[in-house]
């Protein structure tokens, strides 16, 4: 009996490796090729990129290819190209922070508000109000982005940054997740505030907001990351090329520069990364607190 | 009266913006479904609608996007479970698994894009490994398999994010209700599937309605691994929208949106009302 139990265990743990091992290898395998030289690169993966390659004969390119996790020599070459010689890339990485810092900025402003309406005065008219956000909240790109493009139209927004960030800042997500998380504050502190002569707004600043701190950072989180990697809205609402986010630009670099390639996916994964581990326990309880959609 | 203000005030700002950017141009969107041209305003019925589920490009997106979310939503469902429970035995490092298995939700997609490229590719490494077993090479972006390919990789992206939410609803079931099953000698199946599967139903519900939401998401996958041309297998409704603004055709483009929107709401009322119906006697 005890021998079975140990027996369980052991598997149980091999399978929670295996997944492990599947879920971080891809992540940690961008990681250490970024640190490969531009050669050894062509010659693991030339096969996979070499239809714009240039320089073909010259190099030595495998028959087939051969995924490496570390590399033969370590340098930091790529790094020094995209930081310090070519600015292209560092300009795309600077189109998604202001892309994405006023949208995660503006919508948990927008949010919050609303959030702290939904929670103080509920009606029939409020109710359905939201019951309507979630809704909305469920709908695809592919429906939202042609009421979005329409409105980019008239307001001759379409191809500057604010046709993606207006719509991003009244996205109803965020909405709903602080709802959920105001909602469990205890009515009676907000009660005893209001006796001591509280205006709603001091309510809403002093007891609300900082009650709901890990829901907010968690919710900005979750906003940062869906926006970080957005790609439908700005191929259609963004098509100058010049401005758009790293996350459509990465996808056409060609083959001559897939060194670099992987030093940039490298950089463009490091906030979210460092968010992730910062924040990973907000992040947890934040997504748990959602429950389910009703209610 | 003063409440009514206060309400306002702190609703107003969304609700305008809401309104401006997705309620009224969504209605302006149901209006050019129904008329022949923005210069032309004659009332033509349902004609763009069938124009549009007539268009082949339109039907083979509905079909890829519908077999997507048909494989993959379920899988999801399924698989975020399983984790879940792995993570309730009792195994070493479980905070440890449970950050490895959430970090793919944390990754760009463009970032780890390159080495999808790498081990789906035609003399890629999953081709390489499996002629280890003899196993004839096959083009994975560039056949029927494809499909499976990218079931594979918004499983790896979506679990983690799934298997937090049931594991928050495996936390809330009432733990009497366990021990008294245990006390009374009910097999490890019999509590799964007649205490714990019960009290997880607005969670499955949950999960299956952010799945079918990220389902159609996988687009940024497909594009940016294959670009706007890929193999017929993987042409998503994204694809033809992407076309449509391309042109842009109004007509086509309000009454798709339009059809999405109707089945969307179709499909999450028949969910909501499924959810009702299997976890009326847990709802409390």
């Amino acid at each position: 009996m005890v021998k079975n139990r140990y027996l369980a265990r052991t598997i149980l743990t091999i399978i929670a490796a295996c997944f492990a091992l599947a879920f971080l290898m891809p992540t940690a395998l961008t990681i250490t090729n970024s640190f490969m030289t531009q050669s050894e690169i062509s010659a693991n993966y030339g096969q996979v990129f070499k239809n714009a390659s240039g320089s073909e004969g010259k190099t030595y390119i495998a028959e087939t290819v051969n995924l490496k996790f570390i590399p033969d020599k370590v340098t930091f070459s790529q790094y020094i190209t995209t930081l310090i010689k070519s600015p292209d890339y560092l300009l795309k990485f600077w189109n998604s922070v202001i892309l994405v810092a006023p949208i995660v900025l503006l919508q948990l402003a927008v949010a919050s508000l609303t959030a702290y309406g939904f929670t103080r005065w509920r009606g029939k008219v409020r109710s359905f109000l939201f019951f309507f956000y979630v809704i909305l909240m469920l709908m695809p790109y592919q429906v939202t982005l042609v009421p979005n493009y329409l409105v980019s139209d008239w307001l001759g927004l379409l191809d500057t940054r604010w046709a993606i960030i207006f719509p991003g800042m009244f996205a109803p997500f965020s909405v709903f997740l602080l709802t959920k998380s105001m909602r469990r504050i205890p009515s009676s502190l907000i009660e005893a505030a209001k006796l001591d002569g509280s205006s709603e707004w001091q309510v809403f600043t002093d007891i609300c907001l900082p009650q709901c701190r890990s829901a907010l950072y968690s919710v900005a989180i979750l906003v940062f990351i869906d926006y970080w990697n957005m790609v439908e809205q700005p191929i259609i609402l963004l098509k100058d090329a010049a401005q758009q986010p790293l996350s459509v630009y990465l996808s056409t670099i060609n083959a001559n520069e897939v060194g670099l390639a992987f030093a940039i996916a490298t950089i463009y994964m490091v906030p979210c990364l460092l968010l992730f581990l910062h924040g990973e326990d907000y992040l947890v309880e934040g997504i748990a607190h959602q429950g389910s959609v009703k209610g | 009266m003063k409440d009514l203000l206060c309400s306002i005030g702190f609703l107003g700002p969304s609700v305008t913006g809401v309104a401006l950017f997705f309620i009224a141009p969504f209605l302006v969107v149901v209006y050019y479904s129904v008329i022949r041209s923005p210069l032309n305003p004659e009332f033509v019925g349902l004609d763009n609608f069938i124009a549009v589920l007539k268009n082949s490009s339109f039907q083979t997106a509905a079909k890829n996007t519908a077999m997507f979310s048909v494989i993959a939503v379920p899988l999801a469902v399924v698989l975020s479970l399983a984790l879940a429970l792995l993570l309730e035995c009792r195994i070493p490092c479980k905070s440890l698994f449970r950050t490895f298995f959430l970090s793919p939700m944390m990754v760009p997609v463009a970032s780890v894009v390159l080495i999808w490229q790498v081990v789906f590719h035609y003399r890629g490494t999953l081709n390489v490994m499996l002629a280890h077993f003899g196993v004839d090479p096959v083009d994975w972006l560039n056949s029927p398999y494809c499909l499976l390919v990218i079931v594979a990789l918004f499983l790896w992206k979506n679990l983690g994010y799934n298997m937090i939410l049931f594991m928050a609803a495996l936390n809330n079931i009432p733990k009497e209700l366990l021990e008294v099953a245990d006390v009374e000698g009910a097999s490890a199946a019999h509590k799964f599937f007649n205490i714990k599967l019960r009290y997880l139903s607005p969670t499955v519900l949950f999960v299956a309605i952010l799945s079918i939401i990220n389902s159609f998401k996988v687009f940024r996958e497909i594009f940016l691994l294959t670009g706007n041309y890929p193999y017929t297998g993987l042409y998503m409704m994204q694809h033809f929208m992407n076309n449509v603004f391309e042109q842009p055709d109004y007509q086509k483009m309000a009454s798709a949106a339009v059809l999405l929107a109707a089945v969307m709401v179709a499909l999450i009322a028949l969910l909501f009302k499924a959810e009702d119906i299997f976890g009326k006697d847990v709802e409390g």
